[in-house]
């Protein structure tokens, strides 16, 4: 009897409230449209780039459906891949971003776990500070450091200015407070037992970083890599600035000097050139988010 | 293996003084509980005899030898953490043998220590496993395999069942016995919950507020509880406390708790207080299992009086009953098939042969 007025019951309570289901499926059909409406706006750049690089001069000055190749060509792609110089682009930001990455990581990684474990007069203080420098921007950064680098080419006669490896002074001083700023975080959630049984099991400092928490905090030493190379690679003021001789630019300084003569702005092969120019930020976030594992901390204690 | 002592030992800090002035002798192959309310001191004198705090004052000995600025790596002690802190990226068999490695030791014998350790914790299937495919049980075994492997003087343990399920605390709690049964190792056990204290440990270590409030075997402390503190800590449901004061009726020493109950007192606890002060204000300690209902074969010290039950928990073995005396609440242990019931009569017996005497100064007399 009673089995029955329950099953009564249900269905009536569904129709009359329901509330979970019915609250579920608006959530989610609000989600989807801003997402599609993300997706839209973030998705036109690149697909506009795209079919402009597979254009030729003509038809991208002929007035014609911009959203649509008439007579598709391969012609930027090969002239860009065949030329020395855009070749020297891409060495040269590559060289620049990886070693970039590794300064970082090299500077970061024991400044973190320094700041985040090894409990030191200041060390809070000291944490905040790191990433406060973060927050000035670099527009206002470049004068001084300009004139840093004249004065010490004038003292020492070591010539940095217009060298490629003068970036790798540079650019550090953007990712390493962030960087720091991230493994900070990271280390900070490692249960702070994890490293007292190391200690106990007899690891010192720095095997208790290279042996435990670099491990355990991989996602976070993931992420700040991709941060620091996006930022090393994407960077324009700083490359701009510094460096001018053809053999000594970076990517996305390059391709604006070398391809915009005067008034006369080459599109197919900028589009080109913008967008080989992002396929290896794409590649890496690929290839690393593979070991983007989250939870990765799960079992060391009770979660 | 190894004895462990630790003398006049004091731990501050900035504004708190969490351990005050310790000192206390552990046998080699001894197993110590420092058992204690949260707050009391126990994790930081533990904490201390790893090398995880320093020492603000005093001095810790281990094998003799004063370790009070030897890092912990060299005291050669091993800790099983609450939260187990077992790496998590690697196998149990590495995180088991993380010790030995770091040390440098021979590839075969790591295999054959661990090996031997997950024989005797039941985990050989587990070793290849990372510890998020484990239960917590499992996990806390991997814990004290780690340990275990190392071989050291001392095993510390701080609060290492806190976290599981109260079953599997029961259970683990008899392997933790096996396993010191087995491997003999020094051992310092912290936990708050006293009935894994008396359970495990061949001494209790009572704290409370930074200071040793008794040390004692399990039914030393049980029996012969020297503070009112111990009396109430020890002991599950805790021992009741009666105000009272002694009187003189008829020539005979009764003690006093309402105006109309006045117990007399066996021999025995009779000439033990003979010399305490008829005006005094006193606590009558008295634990549930010494109130239990009456029976009809009258005996020395056992008396009578007739209760109205509040409430009453059957426990299935035995039932709990409560009821209030001059506003305090009583608990008594009476036979299942003793009739109690909520807010019924029921006519009970105290034993006074058991009874405790607490004076105002919190000392047991």
């Amino acid at each position: 009897m009673s089995t029955i007025a329950i099953e009564k019951a249900g269905p009536r309570r569904k129709v009359k409230y329901g509330s979970m289901r019915h609250d579920r499926a608006w959530a989610l059909r609000w989600s989807y449209f801003f997402l599609t409406l993300f997706a839209i706006f973030a998705l036109v750049p690149p697909i506009y780039m795209l079919i402009t690089s597979l254009k030729s001069s003509a038809e991208i000055s002929a007035a014609t459906n911009p959203w649509w190749v008439f007579h598709p060509t391969l012609s930027n792609y090969i002239e860009l891949l065949s030329s020395n110089q855009f070749l020297r682009f891409f060495l040269n930001s590559a060289l620049v971003s990886v070693a970039v990455v590794i300064i970082t990581m090299l500077i970061s990684v024991p400044a973190a776990f320094a700041l985040a474990r090894m409990k030191f007069w200041g060390s809070a203080t000291l944490a905040t500070g790191v990433f406060l420098t973060y927050l000035v921007p670099d527009s206002l950064l470049f004068i001084p450091l300009f004139k840093m680098f004249v004065l010490l080419g004038d003292w020492t006669g070591v010539q940095l200015i217009n060298r490629w490896y003068v970036l790798l002074f540079i650019y550090p001083t953007l990712t390493v407070p962030f960087c720091t700023w991230i493994m900070i975080g990271y280390f900070a959630s490692i249960p702070k037992e994890l490293d007292e049984a190391a200690l106990i099991d007899g690891a010192s400092w720095l095997q208790t970083l290279t042996r435990i928490f670099i491990p355990v905090a991989l996602p976070g030493l993931i992420a700040a890599t991709i941060f620091a190379f996006t930022v090393s690679w994407a960077q324009f003021l700083y490359p701009l600035v510094f460096t001018t001789s053809t053999d000594q630019l970076v990517l996305p300084v390059g391709i604006i000097t070398t391809l915009i003569k005067g008034d006369v702005f080459n599109w197919g092969q900028i589009m080109t050139g913008a967008l080989l120019g992002a396929a290896p930020p794409l590649i890496i976030y690929a290839f690393l988010m593979d070991y983007y594992i989250a939870g990765l901390t799960a079992g060391a204690t009770k979660g | 293996m190894a004895e462990v002592s630790l003398r006049k030992v004091f731990k501050r800090y900035e504004d708190v003084e969490a351990v005050r002035g310790i000192d206390l002798d552990i046998a080699d192959h001894e197993f110590v509980v420092l058992v204690g309310p949260s707050g009391c001191g126990k994790s930081t004198t533990l904490r201390m005899v790893a090398g995880l705090e320093d020492v603000t004052d005093g001095d810790i000995m281990i094998g003799g030898d004063v370790v009070n600025d030897v890092p912990p790596k060299d005291r050669d002690i091993a800790m099983v953490f609450q939260n187990y802190a077992l790496y998590p990226h690697m196998t149990v068999a590495e995180n088991m043998s993380f010790g030995l490695r770091l040390k440098h030791y021979p590839k075969t014998e790591i295999k054959a220590r661990v090996n031997e350790a997950a024989r005797m914790l039941d985990i050989v299937e587990l070793v290849d496993r990372k510890p998020k495919q484990l239960s917590g049980g499992q996990r806390q075994r991997v814990a004290m395999g780690r340990a275990i492997v190392r071989n050291p003087k001392v095993f510390l343990f701080d609060e290492p069942l806190s976290n599981l399920d109260a079953k599997l605390r029961v259970q683990m709690r008899i392997e933790i016995k096996k396993v010191h049964q087995k491997v003999r190792t020094t051992t310092i056990y912290v936990t708050h919950d006293q009935v894994e204290a008396m359970t495990l440990a061949d001494r209790v270590v009572v704290m409370n507020k930074g200071r040793i409030e008794q040390i004692g075997t399990p039914n030393d402390l049980y029996h012969n509880p020297a503070t009112l503190f111990v009396a109430g800590f020890i002991g599950s449901p805790a021992m009741n406390f009666l105000p009272c004061r002694l009187e003189e009726i008829a020539g005979k020493l009764n003690v006093r708790l309402t105006d109309r109950i006045a117990f007399p007192l066996p021999l025995g606890r009779a000439t033990r207080y003979q010399n305490v002060g008829r005006a005094e204000k006193l606590l009558l300690g008295l634990r549930p299992e010494h109130i239990t209902e009456a029976s009809a074969s009258a005996r020395s010290g056992i008396e009578a009086f007739d209760a109205v039950l509040d409430v009453t928990e059957p426990m299935g073995m035995e039932t709990l009953v409560y009821f209030t005396l001059e506003g305090t609440q009583v608990c008594g242990r009476v036979n299942p098939n003793a009739c109690a019931r909520d807010g019924g009569s029921l006519r009970l017996a105290v034993d006074l042969n058991n009874m405790h005497l607490v004076n105002q100064t919190g000392a047991v007399i």
